[in-house]
């Protein structure tokens, strides 16, 4: 038999613990592949967020650093500013970037931080159970918008590329999904190209990912793809928002 | 020893730091610390460090956390407000053993209070400050020397025990300007070894983890304990404290920091009346001298807290002393400073035998259980 794919040394063999359905491990798997691919593996830091990816400093087959929720990029800022060779990246969900660290991901885009950003964008809350986040949709049901969320009430969800294309210090902005395999070779090319740009001294880039949530959308693995393709992409348009990478 | 200089406290705390091997600082700007981030600013990128104004304190102790997780020597500072923010990160960088320097040169509260000196931040610098059971090293120092010197000393016990390190200063220790030496000379941070828990370049070796928490059933409990037997020889070997005329002293005054000045200069004044009065000055806030305290209670008849809190310090101070002699208080709060004459009429007082201040429960009250 020929392998035609093999597991990347930049990840370990601890099982995930993520739910079937969920995009976390896709992504994963393209992080340690670039990793991989661009020969930084000794070179790389995560800072992983509080959040269901919590447990991703097991995962990854580099040295890691867990910290507060939100404070990923001033943790990532202090790493690279004190070890400026090392590769540092920090991964974030939607509640942990868009909420409660918003401050600390803008200004490190601000500062231009010569860090990369993996943020996946689910619309919900998963660690905690499907509450809403800043990202949910507009009628989208969540634990604690039971009716779905009311814009009157909880005002609406937040595109963080857009909002980011307006910052000079964001040099590389680009939305994914990991719906399908010709966006998760998409997704991959963009991962690459965001840390590959840290390699190169390029200054921030971020990689925002849709993903798909099964377990806290109450729907199942087919269903949520297709939300991610109807719904999500409508709100979070896919594309390339910055690149100012060579 | 470098040669005797004019310097202001906050910048001695900042070139201190720099000497010691600081070679990474974040902070945000509040009054009235801004001339450590100003100095850090100006003097860091010489040194070869880095230096970043923060957009929050909440980032600016998260930075710290990142740069200490590398294992250089990092440090951030703040004032009072600040210091109650940074203690999410200050929780973290205990909970993962990671060594840093973080100074609170404290002004007057709750909220935003005011901006003049005070003690008021001592329950929250000596018993942990943020959530979990943790401590940290509280570093008091009372004059622009020792506002120099501690960073080094600091970064030393941090870095032992694996415990992040606090300077308690205040207002007035910040801002004030005196005559001072480095006691040591500048360490090139190139000779301090990277310690084997460092995150960083990993050529080489394995993958190392920096984190603070522990999920599986009970790991989290075995950790504490774990930690804890740390905290227990820095308590038996650290205590660092000062005594002045204590050995006939009838009375002794506890101060520490800027308090512990005005104190001396009440005892001096005492003294030329004949009154035997001492001056016990912890210097470690945590750990904090009980021994030596509940020894001197054995030969002095009363101590004296002075305090620029409501009675803050004087709550460990009646630990120590158990209910064997009165503990008495001499409290000047926001912004007020004690001052040597009111001290030797506390003195006089307190020697009058007059009650207790401050009290909730007097023990020599307690009656017994009909």
């Amino acid at each position: 038999m020929q392998p035609i794919t093999k597991k990347p040394q930049s990840l370990t063999n601890v099982p995930y613990h993520y739910c079937p359905g969920c995009g976390h491990g896709v992504v994963h798997k393209l992080i340690a592949e670039s990793i991989d691919e661009l020969g930084i593996r000794e070179r790389a830091v995560l800072v992983a967020p509080v959040g269901c990816a919590v447990f991703a400093d097991s995962y990854f087959n580099c040295d890691t650093i867990q910290g507060a929720h939100g404070r990923g990029p001033a943790i990532a800022t202090g790493i690279k500013r004190a070890k400026p060779d090392s590769i540092v990246f920090s991964y974030q969900g939607d509640g942990d970037l868009a909420s409660i660290g918003m401050a600390e991901i803008v200004h490190a885009a601000v500062r231009s931080e010569n860090i990369t950003v993996i943020f996946i964008n689910n619309a919900i809350y998963g660690m905690t159970g499907g509450q809403m986040a800043p990202t949910t949709l507009v009628g989208q049901p969540a634990t604690t918008a039971p009716k779905g969320r009311d814009a009157a009430l909880q005002g609406y969800p937040i595109n963080i590329c857009e909002m980011f294309s307006a910052i000079k210090g964001a040099k590389y902005l680009e939305r994914v999904a990991v719906d399908a395999p010709a966006n998760i070779f998409k997704a991959k090319k963009a991962i690459k190209k965001a840390f590959e740009n840290q390699v190169n001294n390029v200054g921030f880039s971020m990689v925002e990912v849709l993903s798909q949530c099964p377990t806290n959308w109450g729907t199942d693995a087919v269903k949520s793809l297709e939300f991610v393709q109807k719904d999500l992409m409508t709100q979070y348009p896919l594309g390339v928002f910055k690149n100012e990478g060579k | 020893m470098s040669e005797k200089v004019l310097m202001k406290g906050n910048e001695a705390l900042a070139e201190g730091a720099l000497r010691a091997g600081c070679r990474f600082f974040a902070g945000y700007p509040i009054t009235p610390q801004n001339e450590v981030p100003e100095y850090m600013s100006a003097k860091m990128p010489d040194r070869g460090g880095a230096f970043v104004q923060a957009e929050s304190e909440t980032a600016a102790v998260n930075m710290i956390y990142g740069a200490a997780a590398t294992g250089i020597r990092s440090m951030t500072s703040s004032s009072s407000p600040g210091i109650s923010l940074k203690q999410e990160g200050i929780s973290y960088i205990a909970g993962a053993d990671l060594p840093c320097l973080i100074a609170n040169v404290m002004r007057g509260g709750p909220g935003l209070g005011n901006i003049a000196a005070a003690q008021a931040d001592y329950f929250q610098a000596t018993r942990g400050g943020g959530h979990g059971d943790y401590r940290t090293f509280v570093l008091a120092p009372n004059s622009v020397e020792e506002m120099g010197n501690f960073p080094k000393l600091a970064y030393e016990l941090s870095e032992k025990y694996r415990i992040p390190a606090l300077i308690l200063a205040d207002g007035i220790l910040g801002q004030m300007m005196e005559g001072m030496s480095f006691n040591f000379e500048p360490v090139d941070p190139k000779t301090l070894k990277t310690p084997d828990w460092a995150i960083g370049p990993a050529k080489g070796r394995e993958k190392r983890m920096v984190f603070s928490y522990y999920l599986k059933d009970g790991e989290l409990e075995t950790a504490l304990l774990k930690r804890e037997q740390r905290y227990a020889v820095v308590e038996e070997k650290e205590v660092l404290f000062e005594e002045r005329y204590t050995d006939d002293a009838e009375i002794i005054i506890v101060a520490y920091g800027i308090s512990s000045r005005a104190a001396l200069a009440g005892i001096e004044e005492a003294r030329k009346e004949g009154i035997k009065v001492g001056l016990f000055r912890p210097i470690t806030l945590w750990p904090f001298p009980y021994k030596r305290i509940c020894e001197l209670a054995q030969k002095t008849k009363a101590f004296l807290c002075v305090e620029m809190s409501r009675g803050q310090m004087i709550v460990d101070v009646k630990l120590a002393v158990n209910g064997k002699i009165p503990v008495y208080l001499h409290s000047r709060v926001g912004g007020a400073m004690p001052d040597g004459g009111d001290i030797v009429t506390a003195v006089k007082s307190a020697l009058s035998g007059k009650k207790e201040q401050l009290s909730p429960f007097n023990p020599s009250e307690c009656k017994g259980g009909k």
